[in-house]
């Protein structure tokens, strides 16, 4: 696919450095030949400087026969205009622009066909703000992503030791639940993947992906981790845009929150916009003496949502010595995550990867209705529908062990209508039905998405 | 050490595709039962056993090169593929009865890869037509450039392939890519250098040449490297329209094949007009070709303009873009006229071409840079950057665009002393280092159009041999190699 980034910052270039592939012929344009400079020399991509809302600088780069546009300057603005020349001039089919206001979204007619031409938006605050939401819903998890409207979660958990599957085969999750429709889809032990999940004795320690339905998520859970306190108490440091939409939603929903801003401008513009029971701090976050006169020991979450990488390690490891019983940090780039989570960090969170989740499935060829990037971005799951009949497709009118899937990859659960199905073997997918595929490796995503194309005579 | 084995890698796999177009001299081997099938056949699974061992045996440390490992891998690949390609040529002589030393077929085919076109060989006439066709593919595929081939053919390299590509092609300005991955640019080289070179072997032939000839000069006229199957090469056809064929292919190979390739997908010649090298190539080879018309008309080296026109325009044409085909023996010519051609091939022919030189970019830079100078001494407030093409110039560019002209300046100088210690008169010592350092071909005195590089002693061979070596490659990927920092851990 010919994709056009408008924008190098810091979401343009987790795009490009996640979409760039064989398969996929990227160009990145922006005014800055500083930030090309940096991306040209490290992935195999093309790059245009030169302000992207210009005609000619588009038509340099491309556009006229690009398959998507991804617009994601620093301004709203730019993306908007951009969206919209690339419609009318350039006839780009599809295009999806990065906005970070809330009113946009309000107005669909406004981003519409009469309007700037966008089809999809992403804001990758709000995408970081609803997977911090749901952490920190459920506490024992250490990533959860929802597909089929809600409905489906994976969850990864580290399993304890006194946990009911501890020391029994993954399959018999169905034994230790009968009614509740859940599975395991891979296990990780010390940072390694087993090679198949199927048969598996699950160890203490080891870290489980599990597909359930979310109205039984809490008690899947429970089989595997003793449940904790529920979280009452949340201190946030950083009160940027993710900080602020975050504190404002569990404020709203009864938590007690905290946030501390270094800058004294910010802190009361948030002291404006939050609900009054938010405590807006001035302060820093690598401050002990203000975490501790602050009861930093009786904090049931430590947030750590500055822009700077170190700064919210450094902050999360005071916060966890100082006796805060659960730390998330907020971690850009990719090789300080992997060295974080599970050390004293208990969970490192990708702002790239989840915005990456939202982008998925618009690049995702086949219709893909949801994606989801797992494990740091190692691992992808995506929410396919099946479409077709026997002739045309390579997944409809199958049974569910008869589908070549890449090595390793699994199909999780079938959504069919309101039923949830845990498929079997022998289980015989129909057209229609949304498909929840876990892969282990992203490299391996050409194939699912092959597999659930439609040869060309359906049409 | 595990850096060096994924080098090593890629160089089995380049030596094994580079071992694969031993298939066309060995065909015409096959084709016409000549004498040297066996070398050939020999030569060919030698190399290629060579290459796919050395592939196969280093599969385990297949990985990404950084770019350090890039300019390794270039160099490398530049030493060993013309010891490669030698094989043949060493085997055939061999068995013939008048052995080839080994300085010598290095040198023919380090001038071959190199498009140079410099031979040591004699009574090419009575070669096998296979040893010619050898000749003339492997100077068709060091044009573009092999790594350049394996970049196209083996998405493998990535981000490494960006490095080794840089390094491959000429030119001070290589970020432009012609689509966004490297391997699709590399793919649209060779796909506009194919359809060209099939057009020009068409020509050859409605110009009356026969197959086999027109393929040979069809592969030295696109690599601009000038070598011929006979040894008076041009001047045995004395054929005008022959010679306005070469002249026209000559001309296009010289421009940068990005050019061609923007001109063909945007179906207008308006690319060449935005081109900033293009129009000052043609203008200049055109009019230094005319002026030197004139001048061989006014010293009455010919009797008739059309005559002058004919011999003057054909070589300067093919000395400027460091062909090195000759329709007469200009070396009986004044003075002047040669030089001055000569002279021309340094910065005539456009970066990304597969002409060799300093190329026309980097001068349109270094006069633009002077004119610069002289309006900052007259307005010391003055803003005024170098443009190319309505764009700015990074300092970093011309920063390493003087560099480079100070290193081939001293290249230039420190060889040719070298030629003169070994005892060569003073114009054949620089006009054989211009050609090489240029990978003209001819030079003058005993080593012109219809001379032979064979007076040459060992050690003077072999100083050539590293001309045409740093030329080809712009120096600092070779150069880079022999400082102490590269290898440090």
């Amino acid at each position: 696919m010919k994709i056009l980034i408008v924008g190098a910052g810091r979401v343009g270039t987790s795009v490009a450095e996640n979409l760039v592939s064989e398969h996929n012929d990227i160009t990145v344009i922006d005014s800055n030949p500083a930030k090309l400079a940096y991306l040209q020399e490290r992935f195999d991509l093309r790059t245009v400087a030169g302000d992207g809302s210009q005609i000619s600088v588009l038509r340099q780069a491309g556009a006229e026969d690009a398959d998507l546009l991804i617009a994601c300057a620093a301004l709203d603005t730019v993306n908007l205009v951009v969206c919209k020349v690339a419609r009318q001039l350039f006839n780009l089919p599809r295009r999806i622009a990065r906005i970070r206001s809330p009113e946009y979204p309000e107005l669909p007619e406004l981003l519409g066909e009469d309007g700037f031409c966008v089809d999809a938006l992403i804001s990758p605050e709000r995408s970081v703000a609803t997977y911090l939401h749901s952490l920190i819903e459920f506490p024992e998890a250490l990533q959860v992503v929802e597909f089929a409207d809600g409905r489906v979660s994976v969850v990864a958990v580290r399993v304890a030791g006194g946990s009911p599957l501890a020391n029994r085969a993954i399959d018999d999750l169905g034994e230790i639940l009968p009614d509740v429709s859940a599975r395991v889809v891979e296990v990780l032990r010390g940072g390694r993947v087993l090679p198949t999940p199927a048969g598996t004795v699950v160890r203490p320690g080891d870290e489980v992906l599990v597909v359930v339905d979310t109205r039984h998520a809490r008690r899947a859970i429970r089989q595997l981790r003793e449940a904790e306190k529920s979280v009452r108490r949340v201190m946030i440091a950083g009160g940027g845009n993710i900080g602020m939409r975050l504190a404002r939603t569990l404020a709203e929903e009864g938590y007690s929150v905290r946030i501390i801003e270094r800058d004294p401008a910010r802190c009361e513009y948030l002291a404006t916009q939050l609900p009054d029971d938010v405590l807006v701090l001035h302060g820093n976050g690598t401050d002990e003496a203000l975490l501790e006169r602050e009861n930093i020991d009786d904090m049931d979450t430590w947030l750590a949502l500055t822009s700077d990488d170190e700064d919210n390690i450094m902050s999360s490891l005071l916060a966890k010595r100082l006796g805060a019983r659960r730390v998330i940090a907020l971690i850009n780039r990719q090789a300080y995550g992997e060295l974080m989570q599970g050390s004293h960090i208990d969970i490192a969170v990708s702002p790239s990867q989840a915005t990456m989740s939202e982008l998925l499935r618009h690049v995702r060829r086949g219709d893909v209705v949801a994606a989801h990037r797992l494990r740091q971005g190692v691992a992808e799951a995506v929410e396919a529908v099946a479409h077709g009949d026997r002739a045309t497709s390579r997944v409809v009118g199958r049974r569910a062990g008869d589908i070549k899937l890449p090595r390793g990859a699994s199909i999780g659960a079938l959504v069919r209508e309101d039923e949830i199905i845990m498929p079997q073997a022998d289980t015989v997918i129909e057209s229609g039905d949304h498909v929840i595929v876990f892969v282990p490796r992203r490299s391996q995503m050409p194939k699912v998405e092959k597999l659930f194309q439609v040869s060309a005579s359906f049409f | 050490m595990r850096r060096f084995c994924a080098v090593l890698h890629m160089l089995g796999f380049t030596m094994a595709l580079f071992a694969s177009t031993m298939v066309f001299p060995l065909a015409v081997a096959i084709w016409g039962q000549d004498a040297a099938l066996d070398a050939f056949i020999d030569g060919f699974l030698l190399a290629l056993g060579i290459g796919l061992a050395m592939w196969l045996g280093t599969w385990r440390c297949r990985a990404e090169l950084r770019s350090r490992d890039g300019f390794l891998l270039v160099s490398l690949v530049w030493l060993v593929l013309p010891a490669l390609a030698a094989i043949p040529l060493l085997i055939y002589f061999q068995r013939a009865g008048m052995p080839l030393g080994l300085t010598d077929a290095y040198f023919e085919t380090m001038s071959g890869l190199t498009t140079t076109g410099a031979t040591v060989l004699s009574g090419l006439d009575a070669l096998p037509a296979s040893i010619n066709m050898w000749r003339a593919t492997m100077v068709w595929v060091g044009g573009m450039g092999i790594l350049v081939l394996a970049v196209a053919v083996l998405p493998l390299l990535g981000v490494g392939g960006h490095q080794v590509f840089r390094a491959e092609t000429p030119g001070p300005m290589k970020d432009e890519k012609l689509t966004p991955r490297i391997a699709g640019t590399a793919k649209a080289l060779y796909a506009v250098y194919f359809g060209l070179s099939i057009a020009c072997l068409l020509a050859y032939r409605v110009a009356g040449l026969d197959w086999f000839e027109a393929w040979c000069h069809m592969a030295t006229t696109m690599g601009l490297g000038g070598f011929s199957t006979r040894d008076d090469g041009f001047v045995h056809f004395d054929s005008v329209p022959v010679e306005i064929v070469a002249m026209v292919f000559m001309l296009i190979a010289g421009i940068n094949f990005a050019t061609h390739f923007n001109a063909l997908r945007s179906r207008s010649l308006r690319a060449y007009l935005r081109c900033p090298e293009a129009v000052p190539y043609l203008a200049i080879v055109l009019g230094v070709g005319l002026v030197v018309a004139g001048f061989l008309y006014y010293r009455q080296v010919y009797d008739t303009p059309l005559a002058a026109l004919r011999y003057g325009l054909f070589n300067t044409i093919s000395l400027a873009t460091t062909t090195g085909y000759a329709n007469t023996d200009y070396v009986q010519w004044p003075m002047f006229a040669p030089m001055v051609m000569l002279l021309l091939a340094t910065f005539a022919t456009s970066a990304g071409s597969t002409g060799g030189g300093i190329k026309m970019i980097r001068a349109i830079m270094l006069v633009k840079q002077a004119r610069q100078e002289m309006v900052t001494i007259l307005h010391p407030h003055a803003v005024a950057p170098v443009r190319v093409a309505g764009r700015i110039v990074p300092p970093r560019v011309l920063a390493s665009v003087l560099a480079f002209m100070l290193v081939y300046g001293m290249s230039l100088a420190l060889l040719t002393a070298l030629m003169l210690l070994s005892g060569l008169p003073p114009v054949t010592a620089f006009t054989a280092v211009l050609a090489t350092l240029n990978n003209t071909g001819p030079g003058l005195g005993p080593l012109g159009p219809l001379g032979n590089f064979s007076v040459l002693s060992d050690f003077q061979t072999w100083v050539c041999t590293f001309a045409m070596l740093i030329g080809r490659l712009e120096f600092f990927t070779v150069l880079v190699l022999f400082t102490p920092g590269f290898w440090r851990k």
